[in-house]
């Protein structure tokens, strides 16, 4: 029987806010990070916006009169209320957000949804496998990481892309390579020969990636089929299914679960996503058409 | 315009019943309008019986009910003058609490910047729904924790809801498609209302037995003669409701529901129901707990003043699940599964609660006459990776 809600009496005290009106932020800089990706960094305009998030949560996007896109933030969340979005260029939102200028003001609504566990990683391996753009809702992670380094144990980076020019992020993860001890490995799918990294998927890399599979969290983030054969091979090395998180991708109209556009199997994305523990997910991952 | 009657009798209270003449009825309608309330309820129009204004109760369906099976709706006359002798229509009451289209906000361009506007507080009506069926209250209640119990509140739902008065009516017939009871969601109205009636037609007399829902159904009620009821008039409408229940026109085995459709993603009735189903969407649109929306962003011609549109979308448009590089579910096989799965399984986890509530509004009106209960029932009976031990009640 479904509970009936009691008709209240009394009407709530002052306006409920509403949760899809944007809030403008001005654009202090657009970085071109790839040929088809490029950053967006901007300020809320309310100097007094106590916006903050959580690693691998995402933001609404409206590009005015175009319309609105989920992106997840990219940027340290130590730095708030400065954003970075880093985006591809695929639609016609984002082919508009594109071409924004320093300046120019777009709407935000946000943060929504789940985050990366980054805290539970404490005293354990990290390893972080990342698909394209798929990096980009996990380097608020690793600014978590690497702000606070002595906290875990080995943290490695799998890193596959299409081409050494489609990686994001380059000299950022070089300098926390130096200074963190941070191991990253980076396949591609096609280099020139003058590419003396691996080609290959990322999938191929853990076997013999340097973590303790009995100690380890490890966080996906990439297209599904990418994460579905990452799952398999790392709990092949013994890697705890609980242990595994990654962040899924569905259409969005809403970002606050009232569109149900972004729903995966008994899921919303938005809200009980992105990021899920493999067990919630496990039953339909790779499943097609959920 | 009747006169109101002086406050004459004394106070009643929440659980009380009251007997109302037929003739009187009208005195609640006009007292709801005094009221400020502007009250809806089931009319004729266009060959059905829909949910619009109503002025008064001769705007009610008097002596007309309603025949349906899969993909049929044929309205007929009643042999008496019953006001709420059929089933549920093509509406539901989710139009005026979740208007089809709804205008979010606007945006002014200035400069290199924006300013948003949110929509102008509306001189929104105060609704009073004349009419609602237990069904009908179970998918407002599924519909208020999508909009209201969770994380986020809808504020245009909110305001909405709390000023609404619900006189209920209790099913004094079941419809061909209904299987409210398999739902256990009807077909009594047992709470979330102001006043429930249950229409009582004897031996000449008519007239309706009013339960009193809330202090708010207690207040208005002095504005209508009325008399307590006996002891007999409560076991006729008791009868009349025991009889609507064992007369459903379908029923749905819910046991374990949910796992039974979870393990069964790839059963090959699916890919039979997708011979008949034309993906049209009719039955998210006549559905009282379907709440999927898109929005849409439009400009002006000078492209100064921008405005952000939300309207009532469904699962089975292509369009649904597109993301970039193309949409997650092509075939209409998958979005006939995405809907029937959602209703009867995965609601389950989102809300706590089924998303079906029986009213059979996506039998009736399926231009190819699908039926839920059919198609739920064929994976049942040939379901193979039958858990033996599978007695978990996980159906609410």
């Amino acid at each position: 029987m479904a509970p009936m809600l009691e008709q209240t009496e009394v009407a709530a005290p002052g306006p409920v806010p509403d949760p899809m009106l944007p809030m403008p932020y001005r654009i202090q800089r657009v970085r071109q990070e790839t040929d088809d990706t490029f950053t967006l960094e901007i300020l809320p305009e309310d100097s007094s916006s106590r916006f903050s998030f959580a690693p691998g949560q995402f933001n609404m996007l409206y590009v005015f009169g175009v319309g609105e896109v989920p992106i997840s933030i990219s940027s340290n969340p130590a730095n708030v209320p400065l954003l970075k979005h880093t985006t591809r260029v695929v639609g016609t939102v984002t082919k508009a957000m594109r071409k924004l200028k320093r300046g120019e003001v777009m709407g935000i609504r946000g943060p929504f949804g789940s985050h990366w566990p980054v805290e539970d990683a404490t005293g354990r391996d990290v390893v972080i496998v990342a698909g394209g753009i798929g990096l980009a809702p996990l380097r608020p992670a690793l600014y978590r990481l690497m702000a606070e380094r002595e906290k875990f144990r080995r943290i490695v980076l799998l890193y596959g892309t299409r081409t050494p020019d489609d990686m994001l992020y380059r000299r950022e993860l070089e300098q926390w390579r130096g200074k963190f001890d941070l191991e990253i490995q980076v396949t591609v799918d096609r280099a020139a020969s003058t590419w003396r990294g691996n080609v290959g998927v990322v999938t191929t890399m853990i076997g013999r990636a340097p973590f303790d599979p009995s100690n380890t969290l490890a966080m996906l983030c990439g297209p599904e089929i990418m994460m579905r054969f990452t799952v398999m091979e790392l709990l092949k090395r013994g890697v705890a299914a609980e242990c595994i998180y990654l962040s899924a991708e569905r259409n969005m109209k809403c970002g606050i679960g009232f569109c149900g556009h972004c729903q995966y199997g008994p899921t919303f994305v938005c809200k009980d996503g992105p990021v899920f523990a493999l067990p919630s997910i496990a039953a339909i991952l790779g499943k097609a058409e959920i | 315009m009747p006169i109101l009657q002086a406050e004459t009798t004394e106070p009643s209270h929440v659980g009380d019943s009251f007997v109302v003449e037929r003739e009187h009825l009208e005195q609640l309608l006009q007292a709801l309008v005094s009221r400020g309330y502007e009250v809806v309820g089931p009319t004729l129009r266009d060959g059905a019986i829909v949910y619009d204004r109503l002025t008064s109760t001769a705007d009610l369906p008097a002596g007309w009910t309603d025949e349906q099976s899969g993909g049929a709706y044929r309205l007929q006359r009643r042999p008496d003058q019953a006001l709420f002798g059929y089933a549920v229509g093509p509406h539901s009451w989710k139009k005026f609490l979740f208007p089809p289209v709804q205008r979010l906000w606007q945006a002014a361009r200035n400069g290199k910047g924006m300013r948003i506007l949110p929509a102008e507080a509306p001189a929104r009506p105060k609704y009073a729904f004349f009419g609602v069926r237990a069904c009908e209250l179970s998918a407002m209640a599924i519909q208020d924790k999508v909009y209201l119990e969770g994380q986020f509140v809808d504020p245009g739902y909110k305001a909405r809801r709390e000023d609404l008065f619900i006189v209920a009516i209790n099913c004094g017939q079941a419809g061909g498609t209904c299987f409210c009871a398999s739902m256990n969601t009807g077909p009594k109205a047992t709470s979330g209302f102001d006043l429930a009636l249950t229409e009582l037609l004897q031996d000449g007399r008519h007239c309706f037995l009013v339960e009193v829902g809330s202090v708010r159904g207690a207040e208005i009620l002095p504005a209508v003669p009325h008399e307590p009821a006996s002891d007999a008039d409560r076991q006729q409408a008791e009868r009349i409701l025991d009889d609507t229940k064992h007369h459903m026109g379908r029923r749905l085995d819910t046991l374990g529901i949910k796992d039974l459709l979870y393990r069964n993603y790839e059963h090959p009735r699916w890919d039979d129901v997708t011979q008949r189903c034309l993906t049209c969407a009719n039955c998210t649109i006549v559905c009282p707990t379907c709440f999927c929306t898109t929005v849409e962003d439009v400009t002006d011609l000078s492209g100064e003043h921008a405005e952000r549109w939300r309207r009532w979308d469904s699962c089975f448009t292509v369009d649904f699940s597109y993301i970039h590089g193309g949409s997650v579910r092509t075939s209409s096989r998958s979005r006939y599964r995405q809907w029937m799965t959602h209703k009867l399984a995965t609601w389950i986890d989102q809300f706590g609660v089924s998303g079906c509530v029986g009213c059979g509004r996506c039998i009736t009106w399926c231009p190819v006459g699908i039926d839920i209960t059919v198609e739920a029932g064929a994976i049942r009976a040939s379901d193979s990776m039958k858990a033996p031990a599978d007695q978990s009640e996980d159906s609410p």
